[in-house]
């Protein structure tokens, strides 16, 4: 509790004992000793307000809470309503108390969400151990965490091993175990050894700052309910002030009762701010922003909050986001010839005939061929390399020209029977491609690199259609057979294959046009995807923790590289627009429904003090359970 | 440059839209922010117009919410 709340519940309780003690004043002694009871309890409780009213009056602010505030008790004054007058003050400052209470406690709350900040570095200096703030350490120094501590920035570990709580960042509760070599991301925590990190980035830079500057940054993109209000809020007082002014004058020149009417007008009055929304609203959004944070969802904006709650149509890229995008060498089959040759060692000479080749290349497939072959690579004994565009690689080894890619580059090189052997292999795996490889002018075989379907890859696409997705689209650069390969393992009923990275885009464009209401969100792995993650209505980038282009590039970020995350964030979504709409309703119906009330005299002050205080309140403690996502 | 400042006891949504506004349409000042949660307010500021910007944003915070402390972030 705040000290400005403490000092305000001393107020309002020496307030409402003076309010009793008019009450019974004013029966033993008169009218006139009540009323001097009944001013002291108003000043008590509502000076400041009443001493504000006359700062802003001076500055010319009219249609400020305060003066409304002060207009409305000092009109019940005049009307001799002295009990509902301090009362209303009363109930007032009790419902800002409560208010600022909420607010706090929603603060703290979003705080705690956001407590991913490392207090400090023990970074090491000419030998010694010193702590200091993580903005003070540069690129490449040498920083040391003990089990318990935050990660202050990202880094490679180059001595020791642990185990490290990423749930901060990724929202993932299973540890992950690493060793040298490993890098690390700063706000996850170290749990078990002490580890030396050498720094890659420097704080502004390193992956807990830009996660917390884009959640506390996402409050700035507005949804359109938001906009709404803003726009709302700033005619609905004007507006409720005017009718105020006119039920006062038209009712007193109608019916020439001027204190029915001036009642009615201070009961608008006091109905005339629209906090409760102004509140309830940003915090509804910002409650469930936060929620997904801590899930390792990173949704940019309430904007996007906005588009993701009505999103109806998923459009996925294959490699990374559907597979698992690290290749692996499946089977490996020599050809006839090879088998001749090499007997039982001609699956090793192959593999290692293709990792010498490919032994420059940084591919993914060569990568897992390289991977594969695992052995110390003599990069002399390799020369005359040749990159051969969409075709592969070729290259001299042992005196002999090697070739290695595609059945196109085959083609090239082989004649005669070996044409024959080659055809015949033309068997696709899920997921897969086949490398080919040619040795002096021979066919030798070919290699299975598979790329992997994730785990839970069908269950989770199963949960997004649960959670409102009518069709899910996936796009590839590979093959028809490839891709109905992967797609009917995840049992995805549209794909679009052979697309190079232009034609995403536009496949994008047709499927957002190709049906009115669609709503389309496009997920990918934000690596070479950025410009169709920006063209669809809401781009969704997967896997990213640790790389900056996709966090840049996305409208949505999910750190893990787990999909059912998508449904999670979706779910999220509407449940925060859900709520965002209760609010709205509730907060306007109760208020328009005592205005309408207190026109015709049916609702008193005190139903429009709820309607001001109560309402906001009841709104906050709503908009709270966004949070818990 | 940037100026963060930190607006303790800010507890009136509608209050920090005012706040925005106003500091927004001073002289020199662009992309400024209130954001309400996180009482926090942000804005860019030609270098030689800064020390003038702050002092009015004090007197405009002092003036119409008295509760408010403005403190540097």
């Amino acid at each position: 509790m705040t000290k400005k709340i403490k000092k305000m519940i001393i107020r309002i309780a020496i307030g409402a004992v003076l309010l009793a003690a008019g009450v019974l004043c004013t029966k033993l002694f008169g009218e006139w000793v009540g009323l001097a009871i009944y001013i002291a309890a108003y000043l008590v409780i509502g000076f400041d307000i009443v001493k504000n009213a006359f700062v802003n009056i001076a500055h010319g602010r009219v249609f400020d809470e305060n003066f409304l505030m002060m207009i409305a008790t000092v009109g019940a004054f005049a009307c001799r309503e002295y009990v509902e007058a301090v009362a209303v003050m009363l109930f007032y400052q009790i419902g800002e108390c409560f208010q600022s209470y909420a607010v706090n406690k929603s603060r703290k709350s979003i705080r705690a969400l956001m407590s991913i900040r490392p207090d400090f570095a023990r970074v090491v200096r000419d030998g010694a151990e010193v702590e200091v703030d993580p903005t003070e350490v540069n690129i490449g120094e040498t920083i040391i965490i003990k089990p318990g501590e935050r990660v202050p920035l990202d880094g490679t570990i180059i001595e020791g091993a642990s185990s490290i709580d990423t749930a901060a960042i990724t929202g993932e509760s299973m540890p992950r175990d690493v060793q040298a070599g490993d890098t690390v991301v700063s706000g996850c925590v170290n749990t078990s050894g002490v580890i030396k990190v050498s720094t890659t980035s420097n704080f502004a830079e390193s992956t807990v700052s830009k996660v917390l500057t884009l959640v506390e940054e996402a409050s700035s993109k507005k949804a359109k309910s938001e906009q709404f209000i803003t726009v709302f809020a700033r005619y609905y007082t004007p507006i409720v002030v005017i009718s105020a002014v006119l039920l006062a004058t038209v009712g007193t020149l109608v019916t020439g009762d001027f204190r029915t009417w001036i009642y009615r007008a201070m009961t608008f009055l006091l109905i005339s701010c629209p906090c409760a929304l102004v509140i309830s609203i940003p915090l509804s959004f910002f409650g469930g922003i936060g929620g997904a944070g801590r899930k390792g969802i990173l949704i940019k904006g309430g904007n996007y909050m906005d588009t993701l709650a009505r999103v109806n149509t998923l459009v996925l890229d294959k490699t990374g986001t559907i597979t698992k995008g690290n290749f692996a060498l499946g089977e490996i089959e020599p050809s006839s010839y090879l088998q001749k040759e090499y007997g039982d060692g001609a699956e090793d000479e192959l593999v290692r005939i293709s990792a010498l080749a490919e032994s420059y290349s940084t591919h993914p497939i060569a990568l897992s061929i390289i991977a594969r072959y695992g052995r110390e690579i003599d990069k002399s004994a390799v020369s005359e390399i040749k990159e051969i565009a969409g075709k592969g690689v070729s290259a001299e080894i042992e005196g002999k020209k090697i070739s290695v890619g595609n059945k196109k580059l085959m083609l090239d090189v082989v004649e005669g029977a070996d044409i024959l052997e080659l055809d015949s292999c033309s068997n696709v795996v899920a997921g897969g491609t086949l490398v080919y490889v040619a040795i002096g002018g021979r066919y030798a075989g070919h290699m299975h690199i598979v790329d992997e379907v994730k785990d839970n890859a069908a269950e989770a696409l199963a949960l997004c259609k649960k959670a409102g997705i009518s069709d899910i689209v996936m796009l590839t650069g590979d093959n028809e057979k490839t891709a109905k390969a992967v797609a009917d393992s995840v049992a995805i009923d549209k794909y679009l294959a052979n697309l190079n990275p232009l034609d995403k885009v536009t496949s994008i464009e047709t499927i957002m046009a190709d049906e009115p209401g669609r709503v389309v969100a496009f997920v990918g792995d934000g690596i070479n995807d950025a410009p169709v993650l920006s063209r669809a209505d809401i781009g969704i980038a997967m896997g990213a923790m640790g790389s900056d282009a996709a966090i840049e590039a996305a409208d949505v970020v999910i750190m893990t590289d787990d999909l059912a995350k998508l449904s999670e964030a979706k779910r999220i979504a509407i449940k925060t627009l859900r709520i965002v709409k209760e609010n709205i309703v509730f907060a306007l119906g109760i208020k328009l429904l005592i205005l309408v009330l207190a026109a015709f005299g049916i609702a008193n002050m005190w139903a429009a003090i709820f309607a001001d205080v109560g309402v906001a309140f009841l709104a906050i403690l709503n908009a709270m359970r966004a949070l818990k996502a | 440059m940037k100026k963060t400042f930190i607006l303790e006891d800010l507890d009136c949504a509608h209050c920090a839209q005012k706040i925005e506004d106003k500091v927004a349409s001073f002289d020199g000042v662009s992309n400024c922010k209130v954001t309400f949660l996180t009482q926090k307010l942000v804005y860019d500021v030609e270098d030689d117009k800064d020390k003038e910007v702050e002092e009015k944003m004090r007197k405009f915070v002092k003036e119409t919410e008295p509760d408010v402390t403005v403190k540097k972030a």
